[in-house]
């Protein structure tokens, strides 16, 4: 097992009140393809970055398991959290317009990474970065890796993005809404291209998204939350047969093109589903 | 070729504010007195005089007619002559601005080397008492006058503590006593191989450069942490940290570059506001610099001094600030 | 039926438009209140508005009158700050030079606060030849380091208050003209402005009426925070004896004429050093709350 959370609960606490964005998550995570569906303000982004200690400072995180490879991540310092960032598990932003840094070329940025956990010269790491390019699948990768993020387009920025989390090697892979900011033509590629490297390279992958069949043509199992909480958990063939009424009304208002409808079901919100316990 | 375009235009633009600058000091010098004659020989010249001054001065002639000869006069370097001094007022700037180069120069140079790490430092560490007692130290720079920290300064080094020296820029047995090369006392020392004249001013020099660094820090200070808190919220933050980069590098490889360029910006603001400070700091400390040159100047209603130092200041401080502005645009590849 | 009560200004759906205004007002005095500092500059300027207003009740001493024989005493019970050169009662005259001090404040930001606001609100709104020019004049202006073009000016026309108010404020007026521009081109393009055009408001009316009470929260944290800069810019140029002249009890005149006692009766110079910078502190920390509350994205 890569991951294993147990309870998870992200606070934030205000001068007048005290809101947990999520509330008792659990899920284990192996050599796999892990989504995690919800929507906006289910709690999905925070979850993630809970595990890789990447949240604001405000929030406060407890959980009874919080494990990466057996190790305990409940308040481990700095220093044990740079053993894993990075070299053991790597992190896609959603958008490479704000996550890639502005003033350093492309090729600095992926050498960099690559630099910092396999050492070795300046010239090695391009060298390296303009592979790790060719490897997403970018034309012309010496280029590339010379020009800034404001010059490439959102797609290429994302490959970027994907080639300097892969660079240092990482076992898991976590991917926070990597298609949200694309057009929908570019999306299913990038989600191609991270399918194919995951399995290529035998990565675990934990894919957040809000897009529920998108992750299910990708992934193996499937986590859906509302308000914080997991409401249904079960592998990605599996869906048709949702119980909770929550996944079902996703499922139910996509339009298809083999069964069209005159009219689309519309989702009806049950204030019972907030308090419902996970799977 | 766009850059030749901006840069165009950036020239005209230069010029039309330095034009609008001639305006405003032809306005102050003789538009606005009373009598502009009387202000520039004193109240007590004999009528004779006034009446050669009044002729010479042009002042029988139309406005734009004077505002002409104004300008001619301006674009040949002649700014007038001072009466206390009887030399043009060009060569008096020539000679007493150095001085005060040289006090803005050391100051920023302090400032900024101790402003910057601090400023980055208050971002990093927001709300914690290191940042709030950051912004007590600034806010205390924002709210005295420079002449009362010269004041409280000499009181305590020069008289109770009895170890910073005596007023000017030099120990009178140093005077003249050092080749002029650069202006620069210090640098001029170096240069000729006296290193106790060189001991000698910078003891001089460091209540004022000292002082004039406080309170330029203040607002360096406050606009790094400014510019530091936007730059630390950004999303590649989150991604240079993800990396597993160490808080150091994230904080000074990959914040602090975004922020660089915009520094330079306020550097240059603040190098013109040193210039301000020193009229105040040189006449607590009787620095022969600018400053002392203009304050005197007032005090004895000689307006051409203070007409051409006030015109040369707003001039330096304009051009800064272009030469500001093409770093900005040279160093920054977003904005390429 | 107002009930100014702390219920009805909080109300979480207020009744009517009178009720909304006022209960955004108080929760806006709220959170200065929350800030201590920002409570703690209030304090001071109220008090040193105090001071100013009732300095003869507070006072048995004429500001000007002189006691020789006593010049230079040390603080006791009967002059509570000591007395000056010339014998005055150094008390007496800080509070009488508060007066002149926070006048001549209050007479330059009622000169340059709607000034500029309406130059650069028009500068804002109707754009092209008229914002350039307006704008480059702003630049001509803001080229001169504030004290330095003040000086100018000063020296220009004749040494004293007058001259020295009309010197700030013809120092003062750009940052305020910015401010309400940059403010303006925010709305300017926005739907609501739009809809005042196509009813048929005229360009003035839709400045006057719409923008300008827009920038007025912006305004308000900008003033006070310049009011430590004008307060200091005023005591500099009595330093300098340029701005209110002798005898009148201007702190930067006192610390001038007091120079030359600094290492002996150094407290002389040293009470009036130490007014200005209460005063000059109590409004940066009353501009930094306000900034919390009224424009929190500019910290």
């Amino acid at each position: 097992m890569l991951v294993e959370i147990e309870n998870l609960r992200v606070a934030f606490r205000s001068r007048s009140e005290t809101v947990e964005a999520v509330r008792g998550v659990s899920f284990c995570v192996g050599k796999e393809k892990f989504a995690i569906v919800g929507e906006s303000g289910s709690g999905k982004s925070l979850t993630a970055r809970s595990l890789m200690q990447l949240l604001p400072g405000q929030a406060e995180v407890s959980a009874d398991v919080l494990r990466f490879d057996g190790i305990d991540l409940r308040g481990a310092s700095e220093s044990v959290m740079r053993t894993l960032r990075g070299k053991r598990v790597g992190f896609i932003l959603q958008d490479p317009k704000y996550s890639l840094n502005p003033v350093m070329t492309i090729g600095q940025q992926i050498a960099e990474a690559w630099r910092e956990h396999k050492g070795g010269s300046r010239k090695a790491a391009m060298l390296a970065a303009i592979g790790l390019l060719e490897q997403v699948k970018i034309h012309d990768a010496a280029a590339v890796a010379k020009r800034y993020p404001h010059e490439v387009s959102g797609g290429m920025g994302q490959r970027v993005m994907i080639a300097m989390m892969l660079a240092p090697d990482p076992e898991l892979l976590i991917a926070d809404e990597p298609t949200s900011a694309l057009d929908a033509t570019v999306q299913a590629e990038i989600l191609k291209l991270i399918d194919e490297l995951v399995s290529a390279r035998g990565m675990g992958l934990i894919l957040i998204s809000h897009d529920l069949p998108l992750v299910s043509h990708f992934c193996d199992r499937v986590a859906v939350m509302y308000a914080g909480r997991i409401v249904e958990l079960l592998n990605a063939g599996e869906l048709h047969q949702a119980r909770h009424p929550y996944t079902q009304g996703l499922l139910a208002c996509l339009p298809s093109l083999r069964h069209p409808r005159a009219r689309l079901p519309v989702l009806q919100r049950d204030a019972a589903w907030r308090g419902e316990e996970t799977q | 070729m766009p850059v030749l375009k901006q840069s165009v235009s950036a020239l005209g633009s230069l010029i039309l504010t330095l034009f609008g600058l001639s305006v405003l000091t032809f306005f102050i010098g003789r538009v606005m007195p009373t009598d502009p004659v009387l202000a520039a020989v004193g109240d007590n010249a004999p009528q004779a005089v006034v009446e050669r001054v009044r002729t010479e001065m042009g002042l029988d002639q139309p406005l734009y007619v004077q505002f002409g000869h104004y300008l001619n006069q301006l674009l040949h370097g002649d700014l007038g002559r001072s009466i206390l001094t009887s030399n043009p007022v060009l060569s008096d700037i020539a000679r007493f601005f150095p001085a005060t180069m040289e006090l803005a120069t050391a100051a920023i140079i302090i400032a900024a080397l101790i402003g910057i790490p601090l400023g980055v430092w208050a971002a990093v560490r927001q709300h914690s008492w290191i940042d709030q007692t950051i912004r007590v130290i600034c806010l205390a720079g924002h709210s005295l006058p420079v002449f009362v920290l010269a004041l409280l300064s000499l009181l305590l080094f020069y008289a109770v503590l009895g170890i910073a020296p005596g007023p000017g820029r030099q120990d009178i047995i140093w005077q003249d006593m050092v080749p002029q090369v650069t202006g620069f006392l210090t640098v001029d020392s170096l240069l000729a191989g006296e290193y106790d004249a060189f001991w000698d001013a910078l003891a001089h020099m460091a209540q004022p450069v000292l002082i004039l660094a406080y309170f330029s820090m203040a607002y360096i200070t406050r606009m790094t942490r400014t510019f530091m808190l936007n730059a630390l919220s950004g999303e590649f933050v989150i991604t240079a940290r993800a990396k597993g980069l160490s808080s150091r590098r994230v904080i000074w490889r990959h914040a602090f570059p975004t922020v660089a360029v915009q520094l330079v910006t306020v550097l240059a603001l603040t190098y013109a506001g040193l210039l301000e400070g020193a009229v105040v700091t040189e006449n607590v400390f009787s620095w022969p610099g600018l400053g002392q040159y203009l304050t005197t100047s007032l005090m004895n209603a000689d307006m051409n001094p203070v007409v051409g130092a006030t015109l040369l200041v707003g001039a330096v401080y304009v051009l800064l600030n272009q030469l500001a502005d093409l770093l900005y645009r040279l160093w920054d590849p977003r904005v390429k | 039926m107002t009930f100014f009560s702390r219920s009805w200004l909080l109300a979480d759906s207020p009744g009517n438009r009178r009720q909304a205004v006022w209960g955004r007002r108080y929760r806006l005095w709220l959170t200065l209140r929350s800030n201590p500092l920002a409570v703690a500059g209030l304090v001071v300027i109220l008090l040193m508005l105090m001071l100013a207003l009732f300095a003869p009740l507070l006072s048995g001493f004429e500001p000007g009158a002189q006691h020789l024989e006593n010049r230079l005493a040390a603080p006791s019970a009967l002059h509570w700050l000591g007395t000056d050169e010339l014998g005055r009662d150094v008390w007496t005259r800080i509070i009488y030079g508060g007066r002149t001090t926070l006048g001549m404040v209050i007479a330059v930001v009622l000169l340059t606060a709607p000034l500029g606001l309406l130059i650069g609100c028009i500068a804002g709104y109707c754009g092209g030849v008229i914002d350039k020019a307006l704008m480059r004049i702003t630049d001509i202006f803001l080229a001169f380091p504030r004290l330095i073009l003040a000086l100018a000016f000063v020296a220009a026309l004749k040494p004293g208050v007058e001259s020295a108010i009309l010197a700030i404020a013809l120092t003062a007026w750009p940052p305020y003209a910015r401010l309400a521009r940059a403010e303006t081109l925010q709305f300017r393009h926005s739907d609501f402005i739009a809809a005042s055009r196509i009813t048929g408001a005229s360009p003035l009316r839709i400045i006057l009426r719409h923008i300008m009470p827009l920038c007025v929260p912006s305004l308000i944290v900008r003033v006070t925070l310049d009011m430590s800069s004008i307060i200091i810019t005023a005591a500099s140029l009595g330093f300098l004896g340029m701005g209110a002249q002798p005898p009148s009890p201007e702190w930067g005149t006192m610390i001038a004429t007091a120079r030359r006692f600094l290492f002996s009766e150094w407290w002389v110079p040293l009470m009036p050093c130490l007014a200005i910078f209460l005063t000059s502190l109590a409004f940066n920390f009353l501009g930094d709350g306000l900034r919390d509350v009224l424009d929190p994205k500019e910290r």
